[in-house]
């Protein structure tokens, strides 16, 4: 999970890394107050989880509490990169900015192994220092149990040359750095600009933050952190019911077993959709291993309600998961639907292939329901739903 | 021969006598898989009777091993409880740990992963968030269902599950030396090189079938990996050229982040190391088949 940078601040703030005063808001009369407490300037920054909102305009100053309020009612309901702004940080003015840094942590995949970055080229998107001054990004692994001491922060800081006046105050922003990765189970903790003001201070002017959601177990308040103003709502209606949603922009509604099988179940689709004017996955929907008829039926109506979807395919490939379950899961759900009194339009296209293949092919085809129609391959059904999408 | 796993292994499951332990437990005694013993601290002494057989519980891997002489853990222990379970088999050094849990927390699975390396890797693990491995017709530690597929000489090494079945599926009038599922998550123990060198060594094995899917670049290092080391006939899928940048597809190391992760650039990489890439499952097994005729 991405966070917004108000968000992150808050992180930051709350294990010790130095950051500026600001709080967030989402109407412009906010902004007064806001810019009051702060002195009586501000700067307005447009809260989105997306780079380039300074070029896009979305970062503005304001000497007053009323520009502050202006400044708010321009950026408030402003799209950036195709994400509105809903809220935005009243942060206090940076004082006179001298340097601009970079430090992050990150996972190394390639080499599971965490990894400290950090530059004395910051204030710049950091991907491309990497590709046009590579000796500039210092890149040191972090051992997930030894984690980040003073030593290991001084090291880094030895690494990427920090000039020496600010290399005390740059390890110690390290460890809090690392406190905020290692405690908040995050992904990513990345500041940029860490800026060397005007008085010698190093401070954290912005920042990203991504969290392991893997983690929520024991980040209780991580909940709190998620914008649901952002979620499709189809997303957010199959979060609620614990489906493993994600909404695409195609036409063929489709539901699987297992996130293999369904990333490929999507490929599949759209190949077959070249052939069939183009038609393309609406979704992507794993039910999981033991999918009973109430999961199915959770499944079916996410994706029956989703105005986009013409037809939809369910792609099952029984492993412990019995077909016969999977089949009866289908017909009770069409039935469900039916009794809740949804009138069902579209044609359903189901292959089940595995663990009691025969028995499940056997139930749909003694329920011949009207609307599903049964192939017995995984790339014949898809064409068929392609086909039946495209006619539609 | 097969890799990892044979019907010499002795298999304990960590987290037996919970509702999944025991269901999974079940399946692979019916596989033949010789399990001899569970593990859990509160329940240590006592012994579970599955279908007639009079499994033992211990308190710890340890002590399971030295009574039982176990070289094989399957873990189905609970998220939170993982990290721990992982090390505890690494610190008795089991040499296989199959780890099956899904959800674990990036910062647990990096954790047991730092350490399984600073005590010298004595212990393979294999997963998280994977559906274990079979030698059909020898043993089974995961859930990967037996009756798919038969002994053969295909092996198969893939980050998905259900990929896994339906390429056994595809497969099974030919059969398996070995199906390892090495599992979705961002970071994992045993990979697709691990699994693409022990078959190449394996005398059983003639082909390869090698499963990605978008995330990382594991794919790409195989490939690498193959142009330089492997002789046998290897050949790919990878799944997730229509999964959308920043979007996670299921498995959390499943995200294509930018440029970097993506099923094309994948796809290009086996190609250029010689190994021939499926559009669909069913057209790889087709590819795997053709290749095996000659």
């Amino acid at each position: 999970m991405d966070l917004f940078e108000y968000q992150a601040r808050d992180l930051f703030a709350k294990h010790g890394v130095p950051v500026l005063a600001g709080e967030v808001i989402d109407t412009p009369e906010a902004a007064r107050e806001a810019t009051e407490r702060l002195g009586g300037k501000s700067v307005v920054k447009a809260q989105v989880k997306v780079g380039g909102r300074g070029k896009a305009g979305g970062v503005k100053l304001a000497a007053t509490p009323d520009e502050a309020v202006a400044r708010a009612t321009d950026i408030l309901g402003m799209d950036i990169k195709g994400h509105t702004v809903h809220k935005v940080m009243i942060a206090e003015t940076a004082p006179e900015i001298v340097e601009e840094y970079y430090v992050s942590y990150l996972l190394d995949r390639t080499n599971r192994t965490f990894l400290a970055m950090a530059s004395v080229q910051g204030g710049v998107e950091i991907e491309v220092v990497a590709e046009e001054n590579p000796d500039a990004l210092a890149k040191v692994p972090v051992d997930a149990n030894e984690g980040v001491s003073i030593e290991k922060a001084r090291e880094i800081v030895a690494q990427a040359k920090f000039p020496a006046e600010v290399a005390d105050q740059v390890a110690e922003i390290l460890v809090t750095l690392w406190d905020t990765f290692i405690k908040e189970d995050a992904l990513l903790v990345e500041v940029n600009p860490l800026a060397k003001v005007a008085s010698g201070k190093v401070i954290a002017l912005d920042g990203k933050v991504s969290l392991d959601e893997n983690a929520e177990f024991r980040q209780p308040d991580h909940e709190a952190l998620v914008d649901h103003a952002a979620a499709n709502p189809l997303e957010a209606a199959a979060k609620a019911k614990n489906l493993n949603y994600v909404k695409l922009d195609g036409e063929v509604g489709i539901i699987g077993n297992g996130a293999g099988l369904v990333m490929s179940t999507l490929d599949v689709v759209a190949y077959a959709g070249e052939n069939h004017g183009g038609v393309k996955p609406a979704n992507f929907l794993d039910i999981g291993g033991g999918a009973s008829a109430a999961v199915m039926a959770n499944g079916l109506e996410i994706i029956l309600g989703d105005p986009d979807v013409k037809s939809v395919f369910v792609n099952v490939f029984g492993g412990i998961t019995a077909c016969d379950e999977v089949a009866n899961g289908i017909v009770q759900a069409l039935q469900l639907l039916a009794d809740k009194g949804e009138e069902v339009t579209k044609p359903l296209v189901v292959r089940l292939d595995g663990n009691n293949a025969e028995l499940g092919r056997q139930i749909l085809s003694d329920a011949n329901h009207p609307l599903v129609q049964r192939v017995d391959t995984m790339d014949g059904a898809a064409d068929k739903a392609a086909e039946l999408a495209a006619a539609k | 021969m097969a890799i990892f796993l044979n019907k010499d292994s002795k298999v304990i499951v960590q987290g037996m006598t919970g509702a999944t332990g025991m269901k999974h437990t079940k399946l692979m005694l019916a596989d033949g898989t010789n399990i001899v013993g569970g593990v859990n601290p509160r329940k240590a002494g006592t012994s579970v009777d599955i279908d007639g057989n009079e499994i033992p519980v211990f308190g710890t891997v340890a002590e399971a091993m030295e009574k039982t002489g176990a070289n094989v853990s399957v873990l189905f222990v609970p998220p939170a409880f993982a990290k721990a379970a992982v090390v505890e088999a690494i610190d008795a050094e089991i040499p296989l740990a199959v780890v099956i849990t899904e959800g674990i927390a990036v910062h647990d699975s990096a954790a047991f992963w730092a350490y399984a390396k600073s005590k010298g890797n004595k212990t393979r693990i294999i997963g998280p968030n994977c559906p274990g491995l079979i030698t059909p017709g020898q043993s089974n530690a995961g859930i990967i269902p037996g009756d798919i597929t038969k002994p053969g000489r295909i092996g198969l090494v893939s980050k998905s599950g259900t990929l896994t079945y339906q390429m056994m599926y595809e497969l099974r009038d030919i059969g398996f030396s070995s199906a390892v599922g090495i599992g979705g998550d961002p970071v994992i123990g045993t990979t697709h090189i691990d699994a693409l060198a022990a078959f190449e060594a394996d005398p059983d094995t003639d082909l390869i079938v090698m499963i990605g899917e978008i995330g990382g670049d594991a794919e790409e290092r195989a490939a690498d990996f193959i142009k330089a080391n492997v002789t046998k006939p290897v050949v790919g899928y990878v799944a997730g050229f229509t999964a959308p940048e920043g979007k996670t597809m299921g498995h959390a190391g499943a995200i294509v982040s930018g440029s970097s992760g993506t099923a094309a650039a994948k796809k290009e990489a086996l190609e250029a190391a010689g190994v021939k890439v499926g559009k669909t499952p069913t057209e790889t097994a087709k590819l795997a088949r053709e290749i095996l005729a000659g």
